[in-house]
């Protein structure tokens, strides 16, 4: 009676035809992350002092399989730090066109400085355009590069195509909330 | 304007019409048919261009008559450019003959382009004419894959039509005519042709689905096999010149479906009680049926999958052309020996015919390709 398993089949799929999609519109309904997600990096503060977390030992570099992290350190000014060590990153430079996402820089760093986050609208024209300095990774940037060229163009806040849920239960860190901490 | 000009004249605006009409219904399928296939896969679907993706046949067309039209090096290109051609034509032909409605209910024109009194037969030439395209197409290619796709393609079709040819021949001795608007009017007069070849029903409607190459037979698309089969060196227009052939041999087996077995443009007579006269309103019941059919071929096409080429040679030699000749011959018989029995009794013999194949339809057993005992050392 193979027929009537085609038949189950065909019942299947007529009734697929009635569920909402499980895909959305993206560009108009933002995409829905998991939690762990790895977008563009965010290199993080201490909370309170809001001094950066990054001692520019160049471990994610090491670390990095795609040799896209360059980090040049300097020494702190012992009257006002960047960092709480010796040392800070003076040129922090990510290329997101090497980048392969990876997450090994999070795992090397000693300092949970680079964080991988949740942006991944990233596309540009210009290849110099996607090198990543301090500036546009340091916490608080809301936005890539061209989104916040676009924002800045138009006068506009940056728009952003992605939600997260907040698993808190997942090694309990509050995602959103250690990443709005900001200087 | 003498008479025959005039005749002349409404036959060519009524063939531009129905070219019309079945070109845009060819465009607006792809788009039916790509959102319907995503929905049954719980996707959105193309819903970009214009409001919910009305506009995109629009630009699928303006996309692929610009395209770069290659004519590959070892081509035959006049072959080349004619295979095509040959596709649209055969398929543009067939469905000239169908008719839409009763005479003269066409602005005080008969709804159909041309009629032959051999009809059917008419139909089954014209869409055997469409292997041509598709053979000759892959032929004419000059390289590997459109030839082995072009002969699968043509294997397959000439395979299946005999049961399609077999699936008809009972109905045809019921009716005793072969003109299509005969076979409606007897259906008018006796109920729809389904009731009382439902066997034949089944295998027409298998043998359609093979005969248009759609999927559980569309091997001549089968990429894994034979990249895009006889399409592989078509591009641009010329593409989709064949996929419009391919389009509108299903609508044109849609509505040979609807005409021979569902009663044609003739609506369901009982619903002239509630509304007098719907059952005769010409193109309404016509596109509703062909509607049904298309979706059917949709819905089937989002759920089977491809069947194997032996597996498609297998099922169309040895399971639908004995079980269409044996509706012939059964029909025949029924009709030589019991001239004078009521038809019904045909009809349920019929039913429990399809009852019997559905009931003995499994699985076949697994073939044991080799009986060579395992030696030492295997």
């Amino acid at each position: 009676m193979s027929v009537l398993e085609i038949a189950k089949g065909m019942g299947i799929t007529l009734s697929k035809l009635f569920q909402k999609p499980v895909t959305i519109s993206y560009p108009e309904q933002p995409a829905q992350l998991k939690p762990r997600f790895r977008g563009r990096h965010v290199l993080t503060r201490h909370t309170g002092t809001g001094l950066e977390k990054c001692i520019g030992c160049s471990l994610c570099a090491a670390a990095c399989p795609a040799y896209a992290i360059y980090v040049e350190a300097a020494e702190n000014d012992p009257r006002d730090p960047v960092s709480p060590g010796e040392r800070y990153a003076k040129v922090y430079e990510i290329n997101m066109l090497r980048c392969i996402f990876c997450g090994m820089c999070e795992e090397a760093c000693p300092t949970g400085a680079v964080v991988l986050g949740n942006e991944f609208e990233m596309a540009d024209y210009r290849y110099g355009d996607f090198v990543y300095g301090k500036q546009d990774m340091l916490v608080g940037t809301q936005g890539s590069k061209p989104q916040r060229r676009e924002a800045k163009k138009y006068k506009k806040a940056v728009k952003m195509g992605f939600q997260v849920t907040v698993r808190p239960e997942l090694e309990g860190v509050k995602y959103l909330a250690s990443r709005e901490v900001s200087s | 304007m003498p008479e025959w000009l005039l005749v002349l004249l409404i036959v060519v605006l009524k063939a531009t019409l129905v070219s019309l009409g079945l070109l845009t219904t060819f465009a607006y399928m792809t788009l039916v048919e790509r959102r319907l296939l995503a929905r049954m896969q719980i996707r959105h679907g193309p819903n970009r261009v214009g409001f919910q993706g009305l506009l995109q046949p629009l630009a699928d067309a303006v996309k692929s008559i610009f395209k770069e039209d290659i004519i590959v090096k070892n081509a035959d290109k006049l072959v080349f450019l004619l295979a095509p051609v040959i596709s649209v034509m055969a398929a543009l032909t067939a469905f000239a003959i169908i008719p839409a409605g009763p005479a003269g209910s066409f602005f005080g024109e008969d709804p159909w382009v041309f009629d032959l009194d051999v009809g059917v037969l008419f139909v089954l030439a014209m869409t055997s004419m469409g292997v041509y395209g598709i053979f000759l197409g892959g032929w004419a290619s000059g390289s590997k894959y459109p030839l082995l796709g072009g002969l699968r393609s043509s294997a397959q079709m000439i395979s299946y039509e005999l049961g399609m040819g077999l699936s008809i021949l009972g109905l045809l001795m019921l009716v005793g005519d072969t003109n299509l608007r005969s076979i409606v009017e007897w259906q008018a007069a006796n109920g729809a042709i389904i009731i009382f070849q439902s066997l034949a029903f089944v295998t027409f409607l298998i043998s359609s689905f093979a005969e248009t190459n759609r999927t559980p037979f569309d091997l001549p698309e089968a990429e894994q096999e034979l990249v895009a089969g006889y399409l592989t060196e078509y591009s641009s227009i010329k593409w989709a010149l064949f996929q419009m052939a391919e389009y509108i041999n299903m609508i044109t087996a849609s509505a040979l479906m609807a005409t021979l077995f569902f009663g044609g443009y003739k609506g369901p007579a009982f619903l002239d009680a509630i509304i007098p006269g719907i059952s005769s309103w010409p193109f309404v019941w016509f596109i509703l049926k062909i509607a049904a059919f298309l979706f059917l071929f949709i819905w089937v096409r989002a759920t089977l999958p491809r069947l194997r080429y032996d597996q498609l040679q297998r099922f169309g030699w040895k399971i639908l052309f004995p079980i269409a000749l044996f509706n012939t011959m059964f029909t025949a018989f029924y009709l030589a020996f019991f001239p004078n029995a009521p038809l019904w009794i045909l009809g349920l013999l019929e039913l429990g015919f399809v009852a019997l194949w559905l009931a003995f339809s499994s699985r076949p057993a697994k073939e044991v390709l080799s009986t060579r005992a395992p030696m030492g050392g295997d």
